[in-house]
């Protein structure tokens, strides 16, 4: 917890699951590379703990809105890949809409005009 | 998580520490790109990643069911809590498997005789059918329920249409003789009309059954059971056709039955059709009830009204036949109950004798662990008190009950398989037309029994410990701890209750047992001692006329009288306790006629030589014997029983009256049936503690009597002469077979095995009920005692004595147990009228049972209370009042 501070961490945890999902959505990617690509376009404020990644993959997995595969990563090394599913595209949908409810209602809330976007 | 991923858990951890291995490469890979050195690179990843293993138990346990891991962790928790302390978990264990081993085994024997329908086709319309008599009273054994005549059957059968179809059946006893040199055998075998194996749906196993038109008097064919074509025809399927040889008559055997067929019961070898072995006359006649009669209802017909066709034909008929025994009704009975017959009431007896161990044994092991609760109750409260919820804590506390119960319960099943099999070979009245074994019902009973038991075991401890006073449990400190008054009392109802059941189960125990020494003791009305009786059967194809079976009856007695030690030999059908065997109807020549409607006296037929009486002991009361030269035409005479002496005769002297017995007419005259009494003798039982009947005898050399038994009077021990009598026998006949050679002792046994058995096993439920009440009371008494330690050392530190100690703590002790007796007296009055008809001479409330029982009960509970009571008074006030 080098740079996320305790409640950037918290407010990680609820929304891993839609992160991962919508990382996915530009093609199939290993955990790495999810982790990476989620830091990264959060300009490195959210770091994800490896403690959570792994078992939302797994939890993911068994919703059916990942499916997975082993592969050569663009290293050529063995990595477990993760796709995202029909019904995962959909439960994206459902989760960012919500998402963007709550931050619009926290943002109204807050005082920030038109709510955050 | 998803059962398949709980599955699967070893893999998908595999599959972690690959995915995770993979990470550590890519990440390893990035930093060195970003210029760090490999291990730096490495050292960087890894901290990255973080706690590898946190990540893998954190996906174990999502992939575990919570409730399971959660009963994991308990069962695990309560085994560690039960081996702590073995002995008491062994001596519970045990406890649960006897009383379910002793409950499954019961159920099993109850669920193969009463409840599995009869292996045959579509079983539940089948129907025993009986003639009823009225008017005569229902006692143990039914004796409402009458044997058909072969008369009424017919009729039955060709006048009523509500049921399909009716089959008739009689019992009948061959001596098989060998093709090849083989021993010849006494034979047990049925006689069944054409259409009983077509009715009842069974197949024969090889050749065929029996057709309509072999059903007919002198028929000579047969079929075999499986048991003898195995056993003397080495299971060889070219019999099937040949002949063999029934009292020496050739037989053709045309079929052999298959081998699960054992109806009625397994001993029966052979079967043969109805009307082989009997006259036409026979097959008219309205008198001979003898036969069963097997009924299937018609599809579209109830069973009342197809019964209500038949019982109005029978009343015909009585009203036809008055002076005959034809009975005025009729009546049905559930083919297995017809075979169970005087099995029932025993085997439901110990069922609830078992059921009364059982709950005994869980009060018991609920009462035990109340006492492991109690010594917990802090540690409870305490987790309580940091927000456990209840459920679970109940949940926990059960565990140990579920432990308890499943490992003895599944102990209970195996030791019910050897325990059934124990009691299906000792009882020898069980009906055996159906195997008697395990099968998915039974197991599913004893699942549910075990279920029972440990709730019954668990709920009451864990709810009491488990209670919502946290705070109060919190206060308690030991010092205080025995004002727990709630809970003790709690575990002195339990043991009342025990000890009220046990009661209960002693008195049971003690009148059966009192009422099988009574029958033991009772008097058969003729020497019992030294005596050694055989039967044989002499073959009607040899031993055609009256002569010769004169001949080698006289030779035979004339020879067994000179072996050395012979006191005396009597040769009849039957002896004093060997059974009923039959009875005739009668009329007295010299009285008026009968009025219509009135019942036809009757009496047991016996037969019997000029020395039967003297060698038996049966004394003379007037008349004379017979005369040995009473034969031909000269044997019309009868000697008659005491009781029926004064029953028919009232004032008059019987002695030279007459008796006309229609069913035996004289051999040589068929319409003659007069009988002339020449002698009184003593009454004589036909059945250990059955009142004895009014019986005839008949002269043995009248000479019509194929089946006969010699009674041998020794000086001796009657065994020793058993092979001597039989050289006797063989060397007149080499042929002829021998059988039931056997003293009068174990003969008058032999009929008292099965009441032997009900009071011994009863008792053994009620000892070891007893047992169990007086563990449990020196259990809690035990506890309460330590518990009061402190209270009582300050009552001594006060100047209590000792024996008022000793005394407090007994009647402590006592109370539950004096409460226990009485209320177990009062259920007592309540459940021994239920078997009141299974006691011979004894009545329910027999007061020497009663004080027995009393007795018992006080100086067990008595022994029970001394010992904590006694190491209570002996307490030293110091260390008790130091004691926390």
């Amino acid at each position: 917890m080098r740079k996320g501070s305790q409640s950037q961490n918290e407010m990680l945890k609820g929304t891993l699951d839609m992160m991962i999902l919508r990382t996915l959505v530009g093609g199939d990617a290993h955990g790495h590379t999810i982790a990476k690509v989620i830091e990264r376009t959060s300009e490195d404020l959210l770091e994800v703990e490896q403690g959570s990644l792994y078992p939302a993959l797994h939890r993911l997995q068994d919703r059916k809105w990942v499916s997975s595969y082993w592969g050569a990563s663009e290293n050529n090394r063995k990595a477990k890949f993760y796709r995202l599913t029909a019904e995962g595209r959909k439960q994206l949908v459902r989760e960012t809409s919500r998402w963007r409810q709550m931050t619009r209602a926290i943002g109204l809330v807050m005082g920030e005009e038109g709510g955050a976007q | 998580m998803s059962w398949f991923r709980f599955l699967h858990r070893r893999q998908s951890d595999a599959e972690l520490q690959d995915e995770m291995e993979a990470f550590l490469a890519e990440e390893t890979a990035d930093n060195e790109a970003r210029g760090m050195s490999p291990s730096e690179a490495r050292r960087q990843a890894q901290v990255k990643l973080g706690n590898q293993q946190k990540v893998r138990e954190s996906l174990w346990v999502q992939n575990s069911p919570q409730p399971f891991t959660m009963i994991d962790r308990e069962v695990k928790y309560a085994f560690r809590t039960l081996s702590r302390t073995p002995g008491f978990s062994i001596i519970a264990v045990l406890i649960m498997a006897l009383c379910i081993g002793a409950a499954t085994s019961l159920f099993t024997i109850v669920r193969s005789v009463l409840l599995r329908p009869l292996p045959f086709r579509d079983p539940g319309r089948l129907v025993m059918l009986y003639e009823f008599h009225r008017g005569a009273e229902a006692g143990t054994q039914d004796s409402r329920y009458r044997p058909v005549a072969p008369g009424d059957f017919y009729d039955w059968r060709e006048k009523t249409n509500g049921f399909e179809d009716m089959a008739i059946m009689r019992y009948a006893g061959y001596s098989l003789t060998g093709e090849h040199g083989e021993l010849p055998e006494l034979v047990r075998a049925a006689t069944g009309s054409w259409n009983l194996f077509q009715l009842l749906g069974v197949q024969p196993a090889l050749g065929r059954g029996f057709t309509q038109s072999e059903d007919q008097p002198a028929s000579t064919i047969v079929m075999l059971s499986w048991n003898v074509f195995e056993r003397r025809f080495a299971g060889d399927a070219r019999i099937v056709g040949h002949q063999i040889h029934l009292d020496g008559k050739p037989f053709t055997v045309v079929g052999v039955l298959p081998s699960w067929f054992a109806y009625p019961d397994a001993r029966i070898q052979l079967w043969v059709p109805y009307q082989s072995d009997v006259s036409t006359e026979f097959l008219r006649a309205h008198s001979h009830h003898q036969s069963k009669v097997i009924a299937r209802l018609r599809r579209d017909m109830g069973l009342a009204n197809a019964l209500a066709q038949v019982g109005a034909l029978q009343y015909q008929l009585h009203l036809q036949y008055p002076h005959d025994p034809v009975y005025e009704d009729v009546a049905p009975r559930a083919l297995n109950e017809d075979l169970a017959g005087n099995v029932k009431k025993p085997l439901r007896l110990m069922l609830w004798a078992v059921g009364c161990m059982l709950l005994i044994g869980c009060l018991n092991i609920a009462n035990l662990l109340v006492a492991r609760g109690a010594a917990r109750q802090k540690e409870i409260a305490i987790r309580n008190a940091l927000g456990a919820q209840r459920a679970v804590l109940i949940r926990e506390q059960l565990m140990e009950s579920v432990l308890i119960c499943g490992v003895g319960g599944l102990g209970g099943i195996l030791l019910s398989i050897s325990a059934t099999r124990f009691l299906a070979r000792a009882w020898k009245d069980l009906p055996t037309a159906q195997g008697i074994h395990l099968d998915s019902a039974v197991i599913a009973f004893a699942c549910a029994l075990i279920f029972a038991a440990t709730l019954v075991a668990g709920l009451l401890p864990a709810l009491s410990t488990t209670s919502k006073r946290i705070m109060a449990a919190l206060q308690t400190s030991a010092r205080t701890a025995s004002s727990n008054v709630s809970r003790t009392a709690l575990r002195k109802s339990l043991l009342t209750a025990e000890i009220g059941i046990t009661v209960v189960l002693l008195v049971a125990a003690g009148l059966l047992l009192k009422s099988f020494l009574r029958l033991r003791a009772s008097d058969l009305g003729c020497l019992t001692k030294n005596v050694l009786t055989l039967q044989y059967n002499l073959p009607d194809n040899r031993f055609d006329t009256p002569e010769k079976l004169n001949a080698f009856n006289e030779a035979l007695l004339e020879r067994v009288r000179t072996i050395p030690g012979v006191r005396s030999v009597a040769l009849g059908n039957s002896v004093p306790g060997a059974g009923y065997w039959g009875d005739f109807s009668f009329t007295v020549k010299e009285h008026p006629p009968l009025a219509a409607g009135e019942d036809l006296p009757s009496g047991l037929a016996r037969w019997a030589d000029p020395g039967y009486f003297t060698a038996l002991g049966i004394p003379l009361v007037g008349g004379r014997f017979f005369a040995s030269d009473e034969r031909g035409s000269r044997s019309y005479k009868v000697i008659v029983s005491r009781q029926l002496a004064q029953q028919y005769f009232a004032e008059d002297n019987p002695v030279g009256k007459h008796l006309q017995v229609p069913a035996h007419p004289h051999p040589k005259a068929p319409g003659e049936s007069d009988y002339e009494i020449v002698g009184v003798v003593g009454d004589t039982a036909y059945h250990v503690g059955q009142e004895p009947k009014p019986t005839i005898y008949f002269p043995v050399f009248e000479g019509d009597q194929n089946g006969l038994m010699l009674a041998v009077r020794t000086s001796s021990d009657p065994l020793q002469f058993s092979v001597p009598v039989q050289k006797q026998i063989a060397s007149l006949d080499p042929e002829l077979p021998v059988s039931d050679v056997l003293t009068m002792d174990q003969v008058i046994g032999s009929s008292l095995v099965n009441a032997s058995l009900s009071a011994t096993l009863v008792l053994a439920f009620a000892v070891l009920s007893l047992l169990l009440a007086s563990v449990g009371l020196y259990g809690v008494l035990s506890y309460l005692t330590t518990q009061r330690t402190t209270e009582l050392g300050i009552r001594m530190a006060l100047g209590a004595q000792r024996d008022q100690l000793l005394q407090l703590i007994l009647f402590d002790g006592l109370r539950p147990a004096l409460f226990g007796l009485g209320l177990g007296l009062i259920g007592s009055v309540a459940t021994t009228r239920i078997f009141q008809s299974m006691l011979f001479g004894t009545k329910p409330l027999d007061p020497m049972v009663l004080t027995g029982v009393i007795a018992t009960l006080l100086a067990v509970a008595l022994l029970a209370c001394l010992a904590p009571a006694w190491r209570a008074s002996r307490l030293d006030p110091m260390k008790a009042l130091r004691t926390e």
